[in-house]
């Protein structure tokens, strides 16, 4: 195809920034997806402004997104991007840092008129002094060359400028080896409806493509082979989506009707997003007037016989904190998804953290333990929704899931799962229909085994029972303000949260001989973590690595494999939670690494962290 | 004794009496509260209304009021102060086939559960709201609540109130709410007749009830409540009059005010024909208006009742209409998507 030589990578980060307008998240998204269906592993991390419109070519008006495509897989959107495409000033100053040496940066050179300069803070053009001589840069007039591309269009000056990112996204697919093909036929059903605009979008990518092959200003283009992944059908999920689906197939597998209430919050309202487009599963969906009142409709939803969820964010959390804690008193399926974001307060809401854990953990008044769960990846998210909805079920308690913004907004390629392979709740829905003591029914007499009471839903006859905040006789459910009672319930309860862990897995080590040091994730930090040690092993570093799905109850294992090794180390994008409960639970000197720069970690910073450890172990 | 549901098999076919609606649970308000009065009226009016018991919801917030639903022989959910409103619709609106009561006071409804109450009337939730009025804080021992006179004294505002009161009927129908009325708690009938037309109302039906708290609040409504003549009994399609003789009725003003007028001596047509069905609000709110507080001559009985779509009903249609449209979801083809790859 090409005159030019064609290098293999076997690894390759790209990033697209531009203005907040300039459809950089789109642009990524078709990048992604068209590697993804080349045959390589990829991961992405966009990022984008809290504010939704920024004075066009400010610092803060910037979006960016971030891909990871390699020959084998990949766990993290990666460390450096060795390509950033800058579409103005501000894109260029506020990713510039990020780059290493040797990086190639192409800018839209049109955009760097003094007025943009200004704006992003510039006194003097970059393209023309010293500063970004340790890289390769690569102006192109984007702009002009789009214009110029769609000249015999009808459209005015301006919509034809827009198409710019296409023509960036074709210079690109040129330079990574990747066909246009997929792109024009998602154009063509994408604006079915306006077949002039899809047509000039069209004409750009290939304008760009056939640019980079023309050009002098590359000498050659780059391929990356496809990775080794293991054979299924594949799609691309993003966290939200997954934790949608997975709702959805809890609901199908258990044969209970879903319900969601919501309250719109970055970064989860995708989520209520997705549910509330496949209402021809039954979905039920309700945005309702504030968090409280969404999490109040699932808990009454749930009362009435639904698979019953909200979902939100720390601040939502913080709202629908009592009637959390009223559902651990009524003893009531409920699952509490919580998309974290940086906080406190309003923070950073399209930032990613894992700072809620604590909150989920202990954020209620009185002894009111709930079972926590925490996805690794956007794809498991699916499968971490489904368990929450296995625990919830069964025991008949609300249960928190813990995602984040990188999970949520993060893609990667999935391996579609088969329906029959998903775990059967049927068996753990189990409606009472019939007295449970002679001719009584007694609302809180327990199952033995899982210490859950009976799930009597209104509309069976015969069973009407009241239930609600106050404290409950043990068995009749009555109120009861007798003190030994109020005791035996707590224990009760607690005990019931205690008990999942034996139906749980135990926590699997990834040990290697000689490793004295185990790195323990939770959550997102997974890909970031084993491609860490990944590297750490490499270059000659004995380590071990787990992860914890489980957070409460934790895995009963847990404690003998702490204590298996001289050092565990918690890299956490807090302060030290789960450090803070792992030293209490289980008087084992955890050492941590936190940072909260509102953006997942890299490989390289964990490194560094497993070889400081090391350093102090020897 | 306890809370526990036995099964008359045997008696299913019986029909239903208003014993059957109470529960064995002690009853625990204060001696002479007026809350006996309206849940011996409630469970009374039950049987009538052809219900099986199992498919009767009573849902609560907190506050002495908010008891209620333990002494109902029916399903119930005591909840958290003001969330009430919030529970019902998520079990309104997934069990279209049951009847959902929420049952609570004025601190509960319109202090900290406000934002609740008038999103369940402006969505038309399917339930039966019963707001027991009786202008106090009475399980938190006597704190003025929103629907207390301005200068109220009470411990917390011991030199008096500052700020206004809610009127409960004003603020219902300014959330457009489809079926609004007032009843008095002693006035049997009244009370029976209104909460019969409430629970056969078909989206959110709003009922005030003027409560006597008579430990922290004895007397509030005694202007009306042991007055007949004070109540401006509301009738569909009647001219509004009342008193003692009916010597007094209310009329509209040029100025598109209501004032009270002496009947005696205005022609008949002067008097309003009080319209229920109205699809604007307006007179009806204007009608709430004439005592803001219970003191004068106060409106009690339906002020408003329309007809507009229910939510959960529409909720359930566009499910069976995405059904009707795409068909029925299929789990593996929405996991696989439209844009997927093989990997051999
Ligand atoms: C979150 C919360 N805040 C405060 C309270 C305390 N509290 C319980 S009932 C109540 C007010 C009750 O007044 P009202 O709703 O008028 O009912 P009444 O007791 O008069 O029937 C308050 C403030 C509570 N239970 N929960
Ligand atoms: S305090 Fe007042 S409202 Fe509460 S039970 Fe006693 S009399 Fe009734």
């Amino acid at each position: 195809m090409t005159t030019k030589t064609v290098q293999q990578r076997d690894t390759v980060t790209i990033r697209f920034a531009g203005d907040s307008g300039d459809g950089m998240q789109l642009t990524g998204n078709r990048f992604t997806t068209v590697s993804a269906v080349l045959g390589n592993d990829v991961a992405t991390l966009p990022d984008f402004p809290a504010e939704i419109r920024a004075p066009a070519g400010s610092l803060p008006g910037v979006s960016g997104f971030q891909l990871h495509f390699a020959d084998h897989d990949i766990l993290t959107p990666g460390d450096a991007p060795d390509v950033l495409v800058a579409m103005n000033p501000a894109a260029l100053k506020t990713n510039v840092d990020d780059l290493e040496p040797g990086a190639t940066i192409i800018v839209n050179s049109d955009a760097f008129s003094a007025g943009n300069l200004r704006k992003a803070r510039y006194d003097s053009n970059p393209l023309d002094d010293a500063s970004l001589s340790s890289f390769n840069v690569v102006s192109v007039p984007l702009s002009t060359l789009t214009v110029g591309a769609l000249e015999d269009t009808g459209l005015g000056k301006k919509e034809k400028e827009r198409a710019k990112n296409m023509f960036a996204l074709g210079l690109m697919s040129w330079m990574f080896s990747r066909p246009t093909e997929p792109t024009v036929e998602w154009m063509r059903a994408k604006f079915a409806a306006q077949p002039e605009l899809a047509e000039a979008n069209i004409t750009a990518l290939q304008a760009g493509f056939a640019f980079g092959e023309t050009t002098e200003l590359f000498a050659h283009s780059y391929e990356v082979a496809p990775a080794e992944l293991p054979p299924g059908r594949y799609r691309q999920i993003t966290g939200n989506t997954a934790i949608a689906y997975g709702l959805v197939a809890a609901a199908e597998r258990s044969g209970l009707p879903m319900f969601l209430g919501g309250y719109p919050i970055t970064p989860a309202s995708d989520v209520l997003h997705e549910l509330a487009r496949l209402k021809h599963f039954g979905v039920r969906t309700f945005q309702a007037e504030d968090e409280i009142a969404g999490v109040g409709a699932a808990l009454g939803a749930a009362f009435a016989g639904s698979l019953a969820a909200t979902v939100t964010s720390g601040p939502g959390v913080a709202l629908k904190t009592e009637t959390i804690g009223l559902a651990v008193s009524v003893e009531l399926p409920l699952l509490i998804l919580n998309i974290q974001r940086g906080g406190p307060s309003t923070g950073l809401p399209t930032k990613t953290e894992q700072s809620d854990l604590l909150q989920a953990m202990y954020g209620r008044n009185g002894e009111a333990p709930v079972p926590i769960i925490a996805a690794a990846t956007p794809g498991d998210c699916f499968y971490a929704a489904i368990e929450a909805a296995r625990i919830a079920i069964t025991y008949r308690t609300p249960v928190f899931v813990l995602s984040d913004g990188y999970l949520a907004n993060g893609a990667e390629p999935w391996r579609v799962p088969d329906v029959d392979d998903l775990p059967d709740l049927s068996s753990a829905v189990q409606f009472a229909t019939d007295p449970n003591d002679g001719d009584r029914f007694l609302p809180f007499r327990r199952d033995a085994a899982t210490l859950a009471r009976p799930w009597a839903i209104p509309g069976t006859p015969g069973l009407e029972h009241r239930i609600g905040g106050l404290e409950k006789a043990d068995g009749t459910g009555n109120i009861s303000y007798d003190p030994d009672n109020h005791h035996r319930m707590t224990e009760l309860r607690a005990a019931k949260v205690a008990r999942i862990a034996e139906s749980i897995p135990p926590v699997e080590v990834d040990h290697v001989d000689g490793a004295r040091l185990l790195v323990l994730g939770w959550g997102s930090t997974y890909g970031p973590i084993r491609a860490a040690v990944r590297r750490a092993r490499l270059d000659g570093m004995p380590v071990a690595v787990a992860h914890l799905r489980h957070l409460n109850p934790f895995p009963s294992n847990l404690a003998e494999v702490l204590n298996g090794y001289d050092r565990v180390l918690v890299p956490e994008m807090n302060a030290g939670q789960l450090q803070k409960l792992l030293r209490a639970e289980f008087l084992v000197d955890v050492h941590g690494y936190h940072r909260v720069s509102g953006l997942p970690f890299t490989a390289a910073e964990l490194i560094d962290a497993i070889a400081h450890e090391l350093k102090g172990l020897s | 004794m306890t809370e526990t549901a036995t099964r008359d098999g045997a008696d299913a076919a019986r029909p239903l009496t208003k014993k059957d609606f109470s529960s064995d649970q002690e009853v625990r308000w204060c001696p002479g509260c007026g809350d006996y009065a309206i849940l011996a009226n409630v469970q009374g009016v039950m049987p009538s209304l052809g219900i099986p018991r199992e498919n009767l919801v009573f849902v609560s917030g907190i506050g002495c009021a908010a008891r209620f639903p333990y002494y109902m022989e029916t399903y119930g959910f005591h909840s958290i102060h003001g969330r009430a409103p919030a529970i019902a619709t998520g079990i309104s609106v997934t069990r279209p086939d049951l009847k959902v009561f929420v049952v609570t006071g004025d601190g509960d409804a319109l202090s900290i559960g406000g934002n609740h109450l008038i999103h369940a009337m402006r969505r038309n939730a399917n339930m039966t709201i019963l707001l027991f009025n009786n202008q106090i804080y009475g399980l938190t021992k006597g704190q003025y609540s929103p629907t207390s006179e301005l200068g109220k004294i009470t411990k917390s505002t011991p030199m008096g109130s500052l700020d206004y009161p809610f009127n409960p009927v004003s603020v219902a129908l300014g959330a457009e709410a489809t079926f609004v009325a007032r009843s008095i708690d002693n006035e049997r009938q009244h009370l029976t007749d209104m909460l019969t037309r409430a629970a056969n109302h078909e989206g959110t039906a709003f009922i005030e009830i003027y409560q006597n708290c008579n430990i922290f609040n004895d007397g509030a409504f005694d202007a009306v409540r042991k007055n007949r003549p004070q109540q401006i009994r509301l009738e569909h399609g009647r001219p509004i009059r009342f008193g003692a003789e009916d010597e007094f009725g209310v009329a509209l003003k040029r100025t598109g005010e209501l004032e009270i007028v002496d009947a005696t001596r205005v022609a008949e047509d002067v008097l309003l024909v009080h319209d229920a069905h109205r699809e604007d609000p307006g007179l009806a709110f204007m009608l709430s208006r004439l005592s803001h507080t219970p003191q004068g001559p106060t409106p009690i009985g339906l002020f408003r009742q329309v007809e507009r779509p229910v939510y959960g009903t529409r909720l359930n249609a566009q499910l069976d209409d995405a059904v009707a449209r795409r068909g029925a979801g299929d789990l593996a083809t929405l996991l696989a998507g439209p844009d997927n790859w093989m990997v051999n």
